[in-house]
Protein backbone atom coordinates (compact mmCIF):
# COMPACT_ATOMS: atom_id res chain seq x y z
CA UNK A 1 0.00 0.00 0.00
CA UNK A 2 2.21 2.70 -1.33
CA UNK A 3 -0.13 5.66 0.17
CA UNK A 4 1.12 4.08 3.77
CA UNK A 5 4.47 6.27 2.59
CA UNK A 6 4.97 9.43 4.19
CA UNK A 7 3.06 11.74 6.52
CA UNK A 8 1.26 13.07 3.20
CA UNK A 9 0.78 10.66 0.82
CA UNK A 10 -0.02 12.40 -3.24
CA UNK A 11 0.39 9.02 -4.56
CA UNK A 12 -1.58 6.00 -3.58
CA UNK A 13 -0.74 3.96 -6.46
CA UNK A 14 2.53 2.81 -8.38
CA UNK A 15 3.81 -0.02 -9.68
CA UNK A 16 6.71 -0.19 -6.65
CA UNK A 17 3.74 -0.11 -3.93
CA UNK A 18 5.81 -3.53 -2.43
CA UNK A 19 7.99 -0.90 -1.62
CA UNK A 20 6.01 0.54 1.58
CA UNK A 21 4.77 -2.90 2.47
CA UNK A 22 8.54 -3.84 2.83
CA UNK A 23 9.19 -0.86 5.06
CA UNK A 24 6.25 -1.55 7.52
CA UNK A 25 8.38 -4.55 7.92
CA UNK A 26 11.67 -2.70 8.78
CA UNK A 27 13.45 -3.32 5.47
CA UNK A 28 14.39 -0.83 3.08
CA UNK A 29 14.66 -2.04 -0.42
CA UNK A 30 15.80 -0.48 -3.87
CA UNK A 31 14.36 -2.03 -7.16
CA UNK A 32 16.63 -4.30 -8.98
CA UNK A 33 16.34 -4.66 -13.17
CA UNK A 34 15.57 -8.04 -14.07
CA UNK A 35 17.05 -7.29 -17.29
CA UNK A 36 20.01 -5.50 -16.73
CA UNK A 37 20.63 -5.44 -12.92
CA UNK A 38 20.60 -1.68 -12.92
CA UNK A 39 19.87 -0.89 -9.01
CA UNK A 40 18.23 2.25 -8.58
CA UNK A 41 16.52 4.08 -5.31
CA UNK A 42 14.36 5.39 -4.93
CA UNK A 43 13.33 2.26 -6.93
CA UNK A 44 11.58 2.67 -9.92
CA UNK A 45 9.55 -0.02 -12.19
CA UNK A 46 10.77 0.52 -15.60
CA UNK A 47 14.67 0.14 -16.91
CA UNK A 48 15.51 3.26 -18.34
CA UNK A 49 18.83 1.82 -19.96
CA UNK A 50 17.13 -1.81 -20.95
CA UNK A 51 13.98 -0.83 -21.58
CA UNK A 52 12.73 -4.18 -19.40
CA UNK A 53 9.55 -3.42 -17.23
CA UNK A 54 10.16 -6.54 -14.98
CA UNK A 55 12.25 -5.57 -11.23
CA UNK A 56 12.77 -7.31 -7.65
CA UNK A 57 14.24 -5.69 -4.81
CA UNK A 58 17.75 -5.60 -3.08
CA UNK A 59 17.59 -5.08 0.15
CA UNK A 60 19.76 -2.12 1.67
CA UNK A 61 21.68 -1.59 4.80
CA UNK A 62 20.51 2.03 4.93
CA UNK A 63 23.95 3.36 5.78
CA UNK A 64 24.86 6.55 4.17
CA UNK A 65 26.60 9.66 4.00
CA UNK A 66 25.03 13.29 4.27
CA UNK A 67 24.97 15.56 1.70
CA UNK A 68 22.93 18.77 2.65
CA UNK A 69 20.37 19.33 4.76
CA UNK A 70 17.77 22.51 5.66
CA UNK A 71 15.49 22.94 8.52
CA UNK A 72 12.06 24.30 7.02
CA UNK A 73 10.24 26.86 9.12
CA UNK A 74 7.95 27.57 6.69
CA UNK A 75 5.84 23.97 6.10
CA UNK A 76 3.08 23.23 3.36
CA UNK A 77 -0.26 22.10 4.12
CA UNK A 78 -0.06 18.70 5.98
CA UNK A 79 3.43 19.88 8.04
CA UNK A 80 2.40 22.83 10.11
CA UNK A 81 1.56 20.47 13.19
CA UNK A 82 5.56 19.21 12.89
CA UNK A 83 7.30 22.71 12.02
CA UNK A 84 9.94 23.53 12.27
CA UNK A 85 11.45 20.28 10.98
CA UNK A 86 14.54 19.06 9.03
CA UNK A 87 15.30 17.19 6.04
CA UNK A 88 18.37 16.10 4.94
CA UNK A 89 19.58 14.22 1.30
CA UNK A 90 21.57 11.14 1.74
CA UNK A 91 24.51 9.12 -0.58
CA UNK A 92 23.23 5.14 0.03
CA UNK A 93 26.02 3.44 0.95
CA UNK A 94 24.66 0.59 -2.06
CA UNK A 95 24.17 3.53 -4.71
CA UNK A 96 21.23 6.08 -4.48
CA UNK A 97 19.94 8.73 -2.60
CA UNK A 98 17.16 9.61 -0.16
CA UNK A 99 15.65 12.79 1.52
CA UNK A 100 14.12 12.14 5.06
CA UNK A 101 14.16 13.85 8.68
CA UNK A 102 16.47 13.48 11.17
CA UNK A 103 15.61 11.50 14.44
CA UNK A 104 16.18 11.96 17.66
CA UNK A 105 19.58 11.10 17.80
CA UNK A 106 20.53 13.65 15.84
CA UNK A 107 20.29 17.23 16.91
CA UNK A 108 20.43 19.98 14.64
CA UNK A 109 23.53 21.00 16.61
CA UNK A 110 24.91 18.15 15.92
CA UNK A 111 24.67 18.21 11.93
CA UNK A 112 28.01 18.42 9.65
CA UNK A 113 27.92 17.41 5.94
CA UNK A 114 29.90 14.35 5.07
CA UNK A 115 28.54 12.73 8.77
CA UNK A 116 27.83 9.09 8.52
CA UNK A 117 24.09 8.49 8.91
CA UNK A 118 21.68 5.38 9.44
CA UNK A 119 18.47 5.53 7.76
CA UNK A 120 15.91 3.75 10.26
CA UNK A 121 12.23 2.54 9.44
CA UNK A 122 9.44 4.35 11.08
CA UNK A 123 6.19 3.75 11.78
CA UNK A 124 4.26 7.43 12.77
CA UNK A 125 2.59 6.06 16.76
CA UNK A 126 0.27 9.21 16.61
CA UNK A 127 -1.58 8.68 13.18
CA UNK A 128 -4.24 5.91 13.60
CA UNK A 129 -3.75 5.09 10.35
CA UNK A 130 -0.80 2.90 9.35
CA UNK A 131 1.61 5.58 7.84
CA UNK A 132 5.49 4.26 7.08
CA UNK A 133 8.58 6.65 6.57
CA UNK A 134 12.34 6.74 7.88
CA UNK A 135 14.55 8.80 9.87
CA UNK A 136 17.89 9.66 9.54
CA UNK A 137 19.91 8.53 12.45
CA UNK A 138 23.25 8.10 14.69
CA UNK A 139 24.96 5.11 12.96
CA UNK A 140 24.16 1.79 15.18
CA UNK A 141 20.20 3.17 15.63
CA UNK A 142 17.89 0.25 14.84
CA UNK A 143 13.50 1.21 14.77
CA UNK A 144 13.72 -1.79 17.46
CA UNK A 145 14.90 0.15 20.01
CA UNK A 146 14.16 3.47 19.11
CA UNK A 147 11.06 4.98 20.82
CA UNK A 148 8.53 6.61 18.18
CA UNK A 149 8.56 10.17 18.14
CA UNK A 150 5.96 12.13 20.63
CA UNK A 151 3.19 14.26 18.93
CA UNK A 152 4.25 16.92 20.89
CA UNK A 153 7.50 17.35 20.02
CA UNK A 154 7.02 16.96 16.53
CA UNK A 155 9.01 14.93 14.69
CA UNK A 156 12.45 15.51 16.69
CA UNK B 1 19.73 29.88 -40.23
CA UNK B 2 17.12 32.53 -40.77
CA UNK B 3 17.76 35.64 -37.97
CA UNK B 4 14.24 36.35 -35.89
CA UNK B 5 14.08 40.03 -34.31
CA UNK B 6 12.13 41.28 -31.68
CA UNK B 7 9.94 43.92 -32.51
CA UNK B 8 7.74 45.05 -29.77
CA UNK B 9 7.80 44.72 -25.96
CA UNK B 10 5.68 45.46 -23.17
CA UNK B 11 5.64 44.92 -19.51
CA UNK B 12 2.91 45.50 -16.71
CA UNK B 13 3.16 46.33 -13.19
CA UNK B 14 4.26 43.49 -11.21
CA UNK B 15 2.90 43.07 -7.56
CA UNK B 16 -0.43 42.28 -5.60
CA UNK B 17 -2.79 43.12 -8.61
CA UNK B 18 -6.08 41.96 -7.02
CA UNK B 19 -7.67 45.11 -9.47
CA UNK B 20 -7.27 42.74 -12.77
CA UNK B 21 -7.74 39.89 -14.33
CA UNK B 22 -5.17 37.70 -16.02
CA UNK B 23 -6.27 38.35 -18.85
CA UNK B 24 -6.44 42.10 -18.10
CA UNK B 25 -2.84 41.54 -17.01
CA UNK B 26 -1.93 40.31 -20.71
CA UNK B 27 -3.86 43.07 -22.38
CA UNK B 28 -1.51 45.89 -20.20
CA UNK B 29 1.67 44.34 -21.50
CA UNK B 30 -0.03 43.50 -24.87
CA UNK B 31 -1.21 46.59 -25.92
CA UNK B 32 2.45 48.58 -24.68
CA UNK B 33 4.20 45.91 -26.69
CA UNK B 34 1.87 46.97 -29.94
CA UNK B 35 2.32 50.51 -29.64
CA UNK B 36 6.24 49.93 -29.28
CA UNK B 37 6.35 47.63 -32.87
CA UNK B 38 3.91 50.51 -34.27
CA UNK B 39 1.74 47.00 -35.52
CA UNK B 40 -2.28 47.33 -35.66
CA UNK B 41 -3.63 43.55 -34.07
CA UNK B 42 -4.48 42.20 -37.41
CA UNK B 43 -0.44 42.04 -37.79
CA UNK B 44 -0.84 39.23 -35.48
CA UNK B 45 -0.41 35.87 -36.98
CA UNK B 46 -0.46 34.04 -33.74
CA UNK B 47 0.14 34.46 -30.25
CA UNK B 48 1.92 31.94 -27.72
CA UNK B 49 0.62 32.59 -24.07
CA UNK B 50 3.11 31.00 -20.82
CA UNK B 51 1.66 30.70 -17.84
CA UNK B 52 1.48 27.80 -15.13
CA UNK B 53 -2.22 26.44 -15.10
CA UNK B 54 -2.45 24.99 -11.81
CA UNK B 55 -2.31 28.83 -9.95
CA UNK B 56 -5.49 30.02 -11.94
CA UNK B 57 -9.15 29.51 -11.39
CA UNK B 58 -9.82 30.29 -15.28
CA UNK B 59 -8.96 27.22 -16.99
CA UNK B 60 -7.34 26.87 -20.57
CA UNK B 61 -6.25 30.55 -20.41
CA UNK B 62 -4.79 30.71 -23.82
CA UNK B 63 -8.61 30.75 -24.79
CA UNK B 64 -9.61 33.68 -22.86
CA UNK B 65 -6.42 35.30 -23.27
CA UNK B 66 -6.47 35.28 -27.15
CA UNK B 67 -10.40 36.28 -27.10
CA UNK B 68 -9.74 39.46 -24.56
CA UNK B 69 -7.09 40.46 -26.55
CA UNK B 70 -9.22 40.37 -29.34
CA UNK B 71 -7.41 38.05 -31.64
CA UNK B 72 -9.37 35.56 -32.86
CA UNK B 73 -9.33 33.43 -35.33
CA UNK B 74 -5.51 33.54 -35.16
CA UNK B 75 -3.69 30.33 -34.14
CA UNK B 76 -3.10 30.52 -30.02
CA UNK B 77 -1.63 27.63 -27.32
CA UNK B 78 -0.28 27.70 -24.01
CA UNK B 79 2.96 26.47 -23.00
CA UNK B 80 4.32 25.19 -19.37
CA UNK B 81 7.55 24.71 -18.21
CA UNK B 82 7.23 25.65 -14.30
CA UNK B 83 9.06 28.74 -13.89
CA UNK B 84 10.38 28.80 -17.16
CA UNK B 85 7.03 29.12 -18.91
CA UNK B 86 7.31 32.54 -20.52
CA UNK B 87 10.81 31.51 -22.31
CA UNK B 88 8.93 28.57 -22.84
CA UNK B 89 6.64 30.48 -24.95
CA UNK B 90 9.44 32.50 -26.51
CA UNK B 91 11.07 29.49 -27.84
CA UNK B 92 7.86 28.07 -29.29
CA UNK B 93 7.43 30.78 -31.00
CA UNK B 94 11.05 30.98 -32.34
CA UNK B 95 10.50 28.03 -33.97
CA UNK B 96 7.40 28.41 -35.35
CA UNK B 97 8.58 31.92 -37.56
CA UNK B 98 11.81 29.53 -38.41
CA UNK B 99 9.46 26.77 -39.08
CA UNK B 100 7.75 29.51 -41.72
CA UNK B 101 4.94 28.60 -40.40
CA UNK B 102 4.02 32.34 -38.96
CA UNK B 103 5.96 35.70 -39.40
CA UNK B 104 5.12 37.59 -36.51
CA UNK B 105 4.19 35.83 -33.14
CA UNK B 106 3.28 37.88 -29.67
CA UNK B 107 4.47 35.67 -26.69
CA UNK B 108 2.47 36.95 -23.21
CA UNK B 109 3.37 35.46 -20.33
CA UNK B 110 1.22 36.39 -17.38
CA UNK B 111 0.05 34.77 -14.12
CA UNK B 112 -2.14 35.95 -11.07
CA UNK B 113 -0.36 34.04 -8.39
CA UNK B 114 -2.60 35.76 -5.29
CA UNK B 115 -5.87 34.86 -6.27
CA UNK B 116 -5.61 31.63 -4.48
CA UNK B 117 -5.89 31.49 -0.66
CA UNK B 118 -3.34 31.03 1.47
CA UNK B 119 -4.69 27.45 2.03
CA UNK B 120 -4.22 27.11 -1.95
CA UNK B 121 -1.15 28.60 -2.03
CA UNK B 122 0.50 26.14 1.36
CA UNK B 123 -1.06 22.85 -0.78
CA UNK B 124 0.54 23.33 -4.05
CA UNK B 125 3.56 24.55 -1.84
CA UNK B 126 3.65 20.89 -0.50
CA UNK B 127 3.57 19.38 -4.26
CA UNK B 128 6.48 21.41 -6.11
CA UNK B 129 9.27 18.33 -5.94
CA UNK B 130 8.78 14.48 -6.67
CA UNK B 131 5.40 13.62 -5.20
CA UNK B 132 6.30 10.55 -4.88
CA UNK B 133 9.64 10.28 -2.61
CA UNK B 134 10.31 13.66 -1.66
CA UNK B 135 6.85 15.47 -0.55
CA UNK B 136 5.63 12.92 1.92
CA UNK B 137 8.51 14.72 3.97
CA UNK B 138 6.88 18.48 3.67
CA UNK B 139 10.05 19.43 0.96
CA UNK B 140 9.24 23.06 0.07
CA UNK B 141 10.76 25.49 -2.98
CA UNK B 142 12.89 27.53 -0.61
CA UNK B 143 14.36 24.25 0.91
CA UNK B 144 15.45 22.55 -2.25
CA UNK B 145 17.40 25.55 -3.32
CA UNK B 146 18.70 25.89 0.62
CA UNK B 147 19.76 22.52 0.04
CA UNK B 148 21.96 23.31 -3.01
CA UNK B 149 23.32 26.64 -0.86
CA UNK B 150 24.09 23.91 1.59
CA UNK B 151 26.39 21.91 -0.62
CA UNK B 152 27.98 25.33 -2.17
CA UNK B 153 28.72 26.28 1.34
CA UNK B 154 30.40 23.21 2.17
CA UNK B 155 31.85 22.67 -1.47
CA UNK B 156 33.27 26.23 -1.67
CA UNK B 157 33.11 28.48 0.82
CA UNK B 158 30.57 31.03 -0.46
CA UNK B 159 29.19 32.49 2.83
CA UNK B 160 25.34 33.74 4.10
CA UNK B 161 26.80 37.62 3.58
CA UNK B 162 27.40 36.63 -0.23
CA UNK B 163 24.45 34.86 -0.33
CA UNK B 164 22.83 38.59 1.05
CA UNK B 165 24.72 40.95 -1.22
CA UNK B 166 23.19 39.30 -4.30
CA UNK B 167 19.44 40.50 -2.49
CA UNK B 168 21.19 43.71 -1.77
CA UNK B 169 22.11 44.24 -5.37
CA UNK B 170 18.85 43.35 -6.87
CA UNK B 171 17.06 45.46 -4.20
CA UNK B 172 19.13 49.01 -5.51
CA UNK B 173 18.48 48.23 -8.95
CA UNK B 174 14.69 47.22 -8.11
CA UNK B 175 14.46 50.60 -6.60
CA UNK B 176 15.16 52.19 -9.56
CA UNK B 177 12.75 50.06 -11.82
CA UNK B 178 9.21 51.49 -11.51
CA UNK B 179 7.68 48.09 -12.46
CA UNK B 180 9.41 46.26 -9.90
CA UNK B 181 7.75 44.99 -6.35
CA UNK B 182 9.72 45.94 -4.03
CA UNK B 183 11.24 49.61 -4.66
CA UNK B 184 13.47 49.92 -1.82
CA UNK B 185 17.37 49.40 -0.81
CA UNK B 186 18.42 47.04 1.85
CA UNK B 187 21.49 46.33 3.81
CA UNK B 188 23.31 42.79 4.40
CA UNK B 189 22.26 43.40 8.10
CA UNK B 190 18.79 43.45 7.68
CA UNK B 191 18.80 40.60 4.56
CA UNK B 192 20.57 39.02 7.27
CA UNK B 193 18.61 39.53 10.18
CA UNK B 194 14.88 38.39 8.70
CA UNK B 195 13.02 35.57 9.71
CA UNK B 196 14.25 32.26 8.73
CA UNK B 197 12.54 30.54 5.68
CA UNK B 198 14.67 27.20 5.46
CA UNK B 199 17.93 27.39 6.98
CA UNK B 200 20.29 28.68 5.58
CA UNK B 201 17.53 30.97 3.94
CA UNK B 202 16.10 33.95 5.56
CA UNK B 203 13.22 35.77 4.20
CA UNK B 204 15.40 37.95 1.89
CA UNK B 205 17.23 35.09 0.24
CA UNK B 206 13.72 34.57 -1.48
CA UNK B 207 11.73 36.26 -4.37
CA UNK B 208 8.12 36.91 -3.64
CA UNK B 209 4.82 35.94 -5.73
CA UNK B 210 3.49 38.51 -7.60
CA UNK B 211 0.72 38.93 -10.51
CA UNK B 212 2.14 40.29 -13.35
CA UNK B 213 1.86 40.13 -17.59
CA UNK B 214 4.87 40.84 -20.00
CA UNK B 215 4.33 40.56 -24.22
CA UNK B 216 7.20 40.22 -26.69
CA UNK B 217 6.27 40.72 -30.25
CA UNK B 218 9.03 38.48 -32.15
CA UNK B 219 9.04 38.67 -36.43
CA UNK B 220 10.68 36.54 -39.16
CA UNK B 221 14.28 39.22 -40.33
CA UNK B 222 11.99 39.42 -43.94
CA UNK B 223 9.13 40.85 -41.94
CA UNK B 224 11.04 43.11 -39.79
CA UNK B 225 13.26 44.87 -42.51
CA UNK B 226 9.50 45.59 -44.15
CA UNK B 227 8.26 47.49 -40.94
CA UNK B 228 11.69 48.95 -40.13
CA UNK B 229 11.94 47.75 -36.92
CA UNK B 230 15.06 45.35 -37.37
CA UNK B 231 18.36 46.30 -35.12
CA UNK B 232 17.48 43.67 -32.06
CA UNK B 233 17.62 39.57 -32.76
CA UNK B 234 17.30 36.77 -31.18
CA UNK B 235 20.28 34.74 -31.99
CA UNK B 236 20.54 31.82 -29.65
CA UNK B 237 17.92 29.74 -28.22
CA UNK B 238 18.62 26.59 -25.96
CA UNK B 239 17.50 24.57 -23.58
CA UNK B 240 18.05 21.59 -21.64
CA UNK B 241 16.56 19.20 -18.78
CA UNK B 242 17.53 17.55 -15.54
CA UNK B 243 16.22 15.24 -13.37
CA UNK B 244 12.86 16.26 -11.17
CA UNK B 245 14.26 14.80 -8.55
CA UNK B 246 17.04 15.78 -6.08
CA UNK B 247 17.86 12.63 -5.58
CA UNK B 248 19.04 12.34 -9.27
CA UNK B 249 21.13 15.01 -9.65
CA UNK B 250 24.37 13.51 -9.22
CA UNK B 251 25.79 17.64 -8.21
CA UNK B 252 23.46 19.83 -5.49
CA UNK B 253 25.56 22.91 -6.59
CA UNK B 254 24.51 24.24 -9.98
CA UNK B 255 22.04 23.44 -12.23
CA UNK B 256 23.17 21.03 -15.53
CA UNK B 257 20.32 21.71 -17.95
CA UNK B 258 21.42 25.50 -17.40
CA UNK B 259 25.09 23.93 -18.76
CA UNK B 260 23.78 22.76 -21.17
CA UNK B 261 21.22 25.20 -22.36
CA UNK B 262 23.72 28.34 -22.35
CA UNK B 263 26.08 25.51 -24.42
CA UNK B 264 23.77 25.58 -26.94
CA UNK B 265 22.66 29.37 -27.18
CA UNK B 266 26.35 30.65 -27.34
CA UNK B 267 27.08 28.09 -29.83
CA UNK B 268 24.41 29.30 -31.96
CA UNK B 269 24.53 33.00 -31.83
CA UNK B 270 28.36 32.54 -31.97
CA UNK B 271 29.10 33.85 -28.85
CA UNK B 272 30.74 32.65 -25.49
CA UNK B 273 30.38 33.88 -22.07
CA UNK B 274 32.86 36.61 -21.73
CA UNK B 275 30.45 38.85 -24.66
CA UNK B 276 27.73 38.87 -22.72
CA UNK B 277 27.24 43.03 -21.63
CA UNK B 278 24.14 42.02 -19.83
CA UNK B 279 21.91 38.87 -18.32
CA UNK B 280 18.78 38.71 -16.90
CA UNK B 281 19.18 35.67 -14.45
CA UNK B 282 16.28 33.50 -12.58
CA UNK B 283 17.28 34.29 -8.81
CA UNK B 284 14.63 32.79 -7.40
CA UNK B 285 16.62 32.46 -4.23
CA UNK B 286 20.13 34.38 -3.41
CA UNK B 287 21.96 30.79 -4.75
CA UNK B 288 20.15 30.50 -7.66
CA UNK B 289 21.88 33.92 -9.37
CA UNK B 290 25.01 32.37 -7.63
CA UNK B 291 25.32 29.51 -9.66
CA UNK B 292 24.30 31.11 -12.27
CA UNK B 293 26.87 33.32 -12.61
CA UNK B 294 29.17 29.86 -12.88
CA UNK B 295 26.55 27.40 -14.98
CA UNK B 296 26.74 29.99 -17.97
CA UNK B 297 30.44 31.16 -17.91
CA UNK B 298 30.63 34.41 -15.99
CA UNK B 299 33.04 32.89 -13.28
CA UNK B 300 34.43 30.24 -12.29
CA UNK B 301 33.02 27.11 -10.97
CA UNK B 302 32.76 27.75 -6.99
CA UNK B 303 33.95 31.52 -7.71
CA UNK B 304 30.11 32.61 -7.47
CA UNK B 305 30.44 34.07 -3.80
CA UNK B 306 33.23 35.93 -4.74
CA UNK B 307 32.06 37.58 -7.89
CA UNK B 308 29.01 38.97 -6.05
CA UNK B 309 31.23 40.43 -3.35
CA UNK B 310 33.74 42.05 -5.47
CA UNK B 311 30.76 43.67 -6.78
CA UNK B 312 31.38 42.07 -10.45
CA UNK B 313 27.22 41.63 -11.41
CA UNK B 314 26.89 45.42 -10.49
CA UNK B 315 26.79 48.09 -13.52
CA UNK B 316 30.77 48.64 -14.17
CA UNK B 317 31.49 45.05 -13.37
CA UNK B 318 32.64 41.69 -15.40
CA UNK B 319 29.12 41.07 -16.29
CA UNK B 320 26.29 43.35 -14.66
CA UNK B 321 22.86 40.78 -14.07
CA UNK B 322 19.60 41.95 -13.07
CA UNK B 323 20.20 45.26 -13.11
CA UNK B 324 16.34 45.38 -13.63
CA UNK B 325 16.02 44.01 -9.51
CA UNK B 326 15.85 40.42 -10.69
CA UNK B 327 13.18 38.43 -9.69
CA UNK B 328 13.96 39.16 -6.44
CA UNK B 329 12.83 42.72 -6.32
CA UNK B 330 10.53 42.64 -9.48
CA UNK B 331 8.47 39.75 -7.96
CA UNK B 332 7.84 36.82 -9.65
CA UNK B 333 4.93 36.35 -11.89
CA UNK B 334 6.32 32.85 -12.87
CA UNK B 335 4.62 32.66 -16.48
CA UNK B 336 5.78 36.08 -16.88
CA UNK B 337 8.76 36.18 -15.74
CA UNK B 338 10.55 34.38 -18.47
CA UNK B 339 8.99 37.34 -21.20
CA UNK B 340 10.18 39.84 -18.72
CA UNK B 341 13.60 39.36 -18.72
CA UNK B 342 13.38 39.20 -22.40
CA UNK B 343 11.70 42.87 -22.28
CA UNK B 344 14.55 43.91 -20.07
CA UNK B 345 17.57 42.63 -22.55
CA UNK B 346 15.64 44.05 -25.27
CA UNK B 347 15.48 47.36 -23.78
CA UNK B 348 19.13 47.42 -22.46
CA UNK B 349 20.25 46.59 -26.06
CA UNK B 350 18.18 49.32 -27.27
CA UNK B 351 20.32 51.82 -24.39
CA UNK B 352 16.83 52.64 -23.06
CA UNK B 353 17.49 51.96 -19.99
CA UNK B 354 17.57 55.25 -18.37
CA UNK B 355 19.93 55.60 -15.25
CA UNK B 356 20.81 51.56 -14.64
CA UNK B 357 21.79 51.46 -18.60
CA UNK B 358 24.37 49.18 -19.27
CA UNK B 359 26.82 51.24 -21.25
CA UNK B 360 27.42 49.63 -24.88
CA UNK B 361 25.52 46.89 -24.16
CA UNK B 362 25.28 44.83 -27.82
CA UNK B 363 24.93 41.31 -26.64
CA UNK B 364 22.45 40.08 -23.92
CA UNK B 365 21.16 36.99 -21.81
CA UNK B 366 18.27 35.74 -20.47
CA UNK B 367 18.54 32.30 -18.08
CA UNK B 368 15.42 31.28 -16.93
CA UNK B 369 14.74 28.06 -14.88
CA UNK B 370 11.84 25.66 -14.37
CA UNK B 371 11.31 24.33 -10.85
CA UNK B 372 14.80 23.56 -9.92
CA UNK B 373 16.28 23.07 -13.00
CA UNK B 374 13.88 20.06 -14.60
CA UNK B 375 13.79 22.77 -17.51
CA UNK B 376 15.73 25.90 -18.48
CA UNK B 377 16.13 27.74 -20.96
CA UNK B 378 18.79 30.68 -22.46
CA UNK B 379 18.54 32.98 -25.12
CA UNK B 380 20.89 35.60 -26.33
CA UNK B 381 19.86 38.47 -27.83
CA UNK B 382 22.20 40.70 -30.21
CA UNK B 383 22.39 44.26 -31.65
CA UNK B 384 23.45 44.99 -34.84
Amino acid sequence: MFSWFGKVSYCAHTKVAAFADRLKTGRIAASRCAGCGLVSFPPRADCPTCLSGEFGWVELSGRGTLLTWTRIAVAPAGFDDVAPYTIGVVDLEEGGRLLAWFGASIPDDDLRVGMAVQVVPRLFAEIPEIKVHYTLERPGTTWFTEPAPAPAEGLR
Amino acid sequence: MARIAVVGIGHGRFGQRSDATVQELAFEAWREALQDAGLAPDAIDASVVGSVPEYHKQRSLAGVVQEYLGLNPKPTWLTEAACASGSAAIRTAWMAIQAGLHDVVAVIGCQKMTELSTGEILALMGRVGDVQWESGFGTTFPGYYAMFARRHMHEFGTTREQLAQVAVKNHYYGARNPRALFRKEITVEKALASDPVASPFHVYDCCANADGAACVILASERRAREMGRAGVWLDGVGCASASMSVLRRPDLTGVPSAVDAARQAYAMAGASARDIKVAEVHDCFTIGEIMAYEDLGFCEKGRGGAFIEARQSYIGGATPVNVDGGLKAKGHPIGATGVSMACEIVKQLRGACGDRQVPGADLGLTHNVGGIGQYCFVHVYRRD
